[in-house]
């Protein structure tokens, strides 16, 4: 093995399958991944080891909805060390009913260009 | 007394694919109970990511993923009663069932979907000793009052046990700005998936202690503290290992128990290892007409897993309901026998006669097995030999049998799965 190459072992997120994956690494460039069994397993790796992003899920509080919270997400990942600027910036908000999945909760979320979504319907209360 | 073809016990993933799909094969008469306010079952309460990959082939959350089927239900006109309990069902598949609105009622079905679902094992399960304050809840409670009530359970946090929903609350805990200081399994691996290992304890730094268990809970009115000892390969508690974390939350991730007190009365056999229905191919049980799927049937990992195995049941209780169920032909039945670290398997019986090209056998293991063969016997010949890295008891495996394959074996009594060195 050359100077410099180092392997990692990871465990994929993408789906619960929950590959293994190695991830064999020349200084900070990745030369290999191996035991994923999709495509989403590379970019994962390749992601994971230079820099790793997660999706944040949270939820929000309704004003006149049939449901007190709604619950929503990140419609990207986001970096990892942007999880709880993002959490931050969704504590004491609400938003008031109707509400639908995909309606922009927050727009460009800690400064991160991602926007935070509604990830499920709360109509207004009866 | 109305009648219906199908009613669904449950309107949770598996009640809600179940109904899709035997409408699909031809069922206009079709009645999905449910006792919550909403449908969606315990995907309203999953806010995560990471459903659907297999079924829609996107990321979703929970509650977009039961979207995705309410919406096929709605638009497939499907009725359906909420905040409905069911009380009974006969022998002869009359359904006794109330709510606010009809009061006590009965419906007679032509054929009964059980999709009822699973509870969590409690605190009365484990035998831990000290008080009884405030402050001890299973992880899926502490899930609902954050998640859909919003209410913060507490602030400085211990789990025990390391299955799925303990691993998910340990981040959201933490997200909402409490302090989990330790997950205990008593168990020398985890309950949970990989990835939840990954994404809710590793990217937190929350600490993650296996072959561990709590001794003691201290605190009269409010959880005070809990006593965390390390245990012996038989599960009992080695002197000199306590230690003490002072905490004013113990969530519960210990298991899940398929629900199924109305199954038991109504005369359905019951398989002890899952606790769920014995069924056969056709996911029926042993009363004609009467079939069970998703977490009530066996507790799964992935919900898309139990999508698949509802709409197999949704149109086998079709067929059954036009009479079109093939014959189960001279009455030869195959057994599906677990051993030798396969703990059981669903279904449990195969009639080739009723199945289709292809069935899905799934089955959990007994311990985790590196390197080792899955293996599935013919009676005596070994005809499917497939080399895993790694099985766990946490990830629940499968393995499809093609007809194709079973017809060649026509004196075929017993198909045995286990777990091989080689």
């Amino acid at each position: 093995m050359a100077i410099g190459m180092e392997t990692r072992n990871l465990i994929c997120i993408n789906c619960p399958m929950g590959c293994p994956l190695t991830v064999e690494m020349d200084g900070r460039t990745v030369v290999r991944v191996s035991g994923n069994t999709c495509k989403r397993g590379e970019t994962y790796a390749h992601k994971e080891v230079t820099n790793p992003t997660r999706i944040v899920t949270s939820t929000v509080r309704v004003v006149d909805g049939a449901s007190d919270m709604v619950s929503v997400k990140t419609k990207e990942d986001i970096p990892k060390g942007m999880i709880f600027d993002c959490v931050k910036a969704l504590q004491g908000m609400q938003v008031t009913a109707p509400i639908h999945i995909g309606d922009v909760v927050v727009a460009d979320v800690a400064g991160t260009g991602v926007d935070v979504v509604a990830t499920k319907n709360v109509e207004r209360r009866p | 007394m109305e009648k219906y073809d199908i009613v669904i016990i449950g309107g949770g993933p598996a009640g809600l694919a179940a109904a899709v799909s035997a409408r699909k094969n031809g069922i206009d008469s079709i009645l999905i109970l449910e006792r919550d306010k909403e449908l969606g079952g315990i995907l309203n309460q999953c806010i995560h990511n990471g459903f659907g990959l297999h079924t829609f082939k996107e990321e979703l959350t929970g509650p977009e993923y039961a979207q995705r089927f309410i919406s096929q239900a709605q638009e497939l006109d499907i009725a359906y009663k909420l905040n409905t309990m069911v009380m009974d069902i006969s022998h002869d598949k009359i359904v006794t069932a109330m709510n606010r609105e009809d009061g006590l009622f009965e419906i007679q079905a032509k054929a009964v979907i059980l999709a009822m679902g699973c509870r969590e094992r409690a605190r009365g399960a484990l035998n831990i000793p000290g008080f009884r304050p405030a402050g001890i809840y299973s992880a899926g409670t502490a899930q609902r009052l954050v998640n859909m009530e919003g209410y913060m359970p507490g602030r400085e946090v211990v789990i025990l046990g390391s299955g799925d929903i303990g691993l998910i609350m340990a981040r959201r805990m933490t997200l909402e700005g409490a302090k989990v200081k330790v997950v205990s399994e008593l168990m020398p691996y985890s309950g949970g998936l990989k990835r939840n290992i990954v994404q809710c304890l590793d990217d937190y730094g929350i600490p993650l202690k296996l072959s561990h268990t709590v001794v003691d809970i201290k605190g009269k009115e409010r959880v005070e503290g809990v006593t965390i000892a390390e245990v012996d390969g038989k599960g009992k508690p080695i002197p000199g290992t306590e230690e003490f974390y002072s905490c004013d939350t113990l969530l519960l991730s210990v298991g899940l128990i398929p629900e199924n007190e109305l199954s038991g009365k109504m005369g359905v056999e019951m398989n002890p290892v899952t606790s769920g229905p014995k069924v056969n191919e056709s996911l029926e049980t042993n009363i004609e007409g009467v079939f069970a799927c998703g977490n009530v049937l066996h507790v799964h990992d992935l919900v898309d897993f139990v999508s698949e195995e509802a709409a197999a049941a949704g149109k086998n209780a079709a067929l059954y309901v036009k009479g079109e169920e093939a014959e189960a032909a001279d009455g030869r039945e195959i057994i599906l026998r677990p051993v030798e670290g396969v703990r059981y398997t669903v279904p449990g019986t195969i009639h080739t006669a009723r199945m289709d090209d292809t069935l899905t056998v799934r089955f959990r293991v007994g311990g985790v097995y590196k390197n080792c063969y899955v293996s599935v016997y013919f009676d005596e010949e070994r005809v499917i030999h497939r080399r895993r890295q790694v099985v766990a008891p946490g990830e629940m495996e499968e393995v499809k049998l093609t007809k194709e394959q079973l017809l060649q074996y026509p004196d075929l009594k017993t198909v045995t799965f286990k777990i091989e060195d080689e």
